[in-house]
């Protein structure tokens, strides 16, 4: 009944749900990288930047992401030429999926950081400038820290939308889950079981991700 | 509390009104399945997205050779035009919507193999499709191995992106798109040099207003595809009318003139129609 799943071998079921998890671990990255970046803008003291920040997250998260995936390769890399170094169609597609999941999800990463910071009193802040800290030094030292120990709970949700978000990437020719899904039931004439297969992958992924991040946002919660 | 109101009417509101559009559906279907006057109505399943195939006009009305031939078959089965209701049925939705019921049967590019006879039955073949390339009309793309080194774009998951990979041009550097109107795009712009799928489809895409005399087919028979119409697994009775149907369509030239009219602008060289029950492999 399931012989089928052995027979793929460009990808094969394990490479494909592999090809998943390194387009979540990469964008995963670039994501929190830029996101917090963005929640820095948005919490800044200049105005240019406050406007930035705003217009960005406003904008980017009320796009659809099959929207932007598409226009990373029929825009971005038909129209204007932006191959991201890569000279073929493959690693292209992976990197355009990276940037195009990487701009999307920073905006949400942003928005919990930025309310993770909400939950840092005033009073801190305030006291680290008396003492002569920079606004950088005093987000980097005094308010990040307790603020990313509010949010991980959150982060997690944004983490596991963003693993069920990367088979978005398979509408430009990225070989991973739901690219796989595709093939084989364009082959296979088993619909509902391919089906069933392909969720449950995910399920493995993305349970202990929830569990495990759900456990340390309790361990690491600042008691207040 | 007066905002506790507001929401509760809203509530309310919603849903009453995805009640009313869930009746205004089913009486809608209920029409379709009784008829007015004139008979039963039949289902018949095809695509909506395929020039030349299967497609639907923005006007509502339905084009192309699949559309042609299933409403020749209902005819014999004993339904006019008008008492035909086209279905939508995509790729992954072909078996399932057989084995419910929802269509009689189905003409949809829907080639026949040996893994979706095990869940349908097959009348035909009704046309022997090949895989093939579209190029631009000044291309001087004539073989498969050509496309080693070159762009190729081709459809997420089809067969015809698996075939390129694994069998003709490895070499080629595969671009797969969600959809073959993407593909086309990147081809008029010289994104890429060739896209591949079953000629009959890209003679349809070709045939297009807008696309004409740009592109030409590069005539390469790289698979054979035997488009069959699917039958309910066990269906013998409606696979036996169907089979003579389309062996009457083929005698009286009717067959010829769905050709000639869906896919002539593009150049098109077809087979001659395939006999009933023989497949090319």
């Amino acid at each position: 009944m399931f012989d089928f799943l052995s027979d793929y071998d460009n990808p094969t079921l394990l490479g494909a749900f592999g090809m998943t998890v390194k387009l979540t671990v990469i964008s995963g990255l670039g994501s929190l990288i830029w996101g917090t970046l963005l929640a820095a803008m948005r919490v800044s003291p200049v105005p240019l930047m406050r406007g930035f920040g705003t217009a960005y997250v406003n904008i980017v998260r009320n796009i659809p992401l099959t929207v932007i995936i598409i226009f990373t390769s029929l825009g971005l890399a038909d129209v204007f030429g932006v191959t991201m170094g890569a000279t073929d169609f493959k690693v292209q597609g992976f990197r355009l999926a990276i940037l195009g999941l990487v701009a999307y999800t920073a905006a949400f990463v942003c928005e919990a950081i930025r309310s993770g910071i909400n939950t840092v009193p005033l009073g801190q802040a305030e006291a680290a400038r008396a003492i002569g800290l920079t606004f950088s030094q005093t987000l980097r030292l005094i308010i990040l820290p307790q603020a990313f120990r509010a949010v991980i709970g959150p982060l997690a949700n944004v983490l596991i939308a963003l693993t069920k978000n990367t088979t978005v990437a398979a509408a430009i020719g990225v070989a991973e889950a739901a690219y796989l899904m595709k093939k084989m039931i364009e082959n296979e004439a088993q619909v509902l079981l391919i089906g069933a297969v392909f969720a449950f992958g995910f399920v493995v992924l993305t349970l202990p991700t929830g569990l495990v991040l759900g456990w340390l946002s309790k361990r690491l919660a600042v008691k207040r | 509390m007066k905002l506790r109101k507001v929401s509760a009417a809203a509530a309310a509101a919603l849903v009453l009104s995805i009640t009313a559009t869930a009746c205004g559906g089913g009486d809608g279907d209920n029409e379709g399945g009784s008829g007015s006057g004139g008979g039963d109505k039949i289902k018949i399943g095809i695509k909506y997205d395929q020039p030349g195939l299967g497609l639907k006009e923005p006007d509502g009305t339905f084009s192309g050779f699949d559309v042609d031939v299933a409403t020749y078959v209902a005819k014999e089965l004993g339904y006019d035009a008008d008492q035909i209701e086209f279905v939508e049925t995509k790729t992954p939705d072909r078996e399932n919507a057989l084995k419910r019921g929802d269509v009689k049967f189905i003409a949809a590019t829907y080639s026949i193999t040996d893994e979706r006879k095990k869940s349908v039955d097959f009348a035909g073949p009704y046309l022997l499709a090949h895989q093939d390339l579209l190029v631009k009309a000044d291309s001087d793309i004539t073989e498969a191995t050509d496309l080693n080194g070159k762009n190729l774009c081709s459809v997420v998951g089809s067969t015809s992106a698996q075939n390129v990979q694994d069998d003709f041009a490895p070499k080629a550097n595969l671009q797969e798109r969600s959809g073959y109107s993407e593909c086309i795009s990147s081809l008029q712009s010289g994104a890429v040099d060739a896209l591949t799928t079953d000629d009959s489809i890209l003679a349809g895409f070709a045939s297009q207003e807008q696309y004409k005399g740009q592109f030409k087919l590069a005539g390469l028979k790289l698979s054979n595809e035997n488009y069959g119409i699917g039958v309910q697994k066990g269906d013998t009775e409606t696979l036996n009318k169907i089979n003579a149907a389309l062996e009457k369509m083929v005698s009286s030239k009717a067959w010829d003139k769905a050709v000639k009219d869906n896919f002539g602008p593009a150049k098109y060289k077809n087979e001659p129609a395939p006999k009933i029950g023989v497949i090319v492999q």
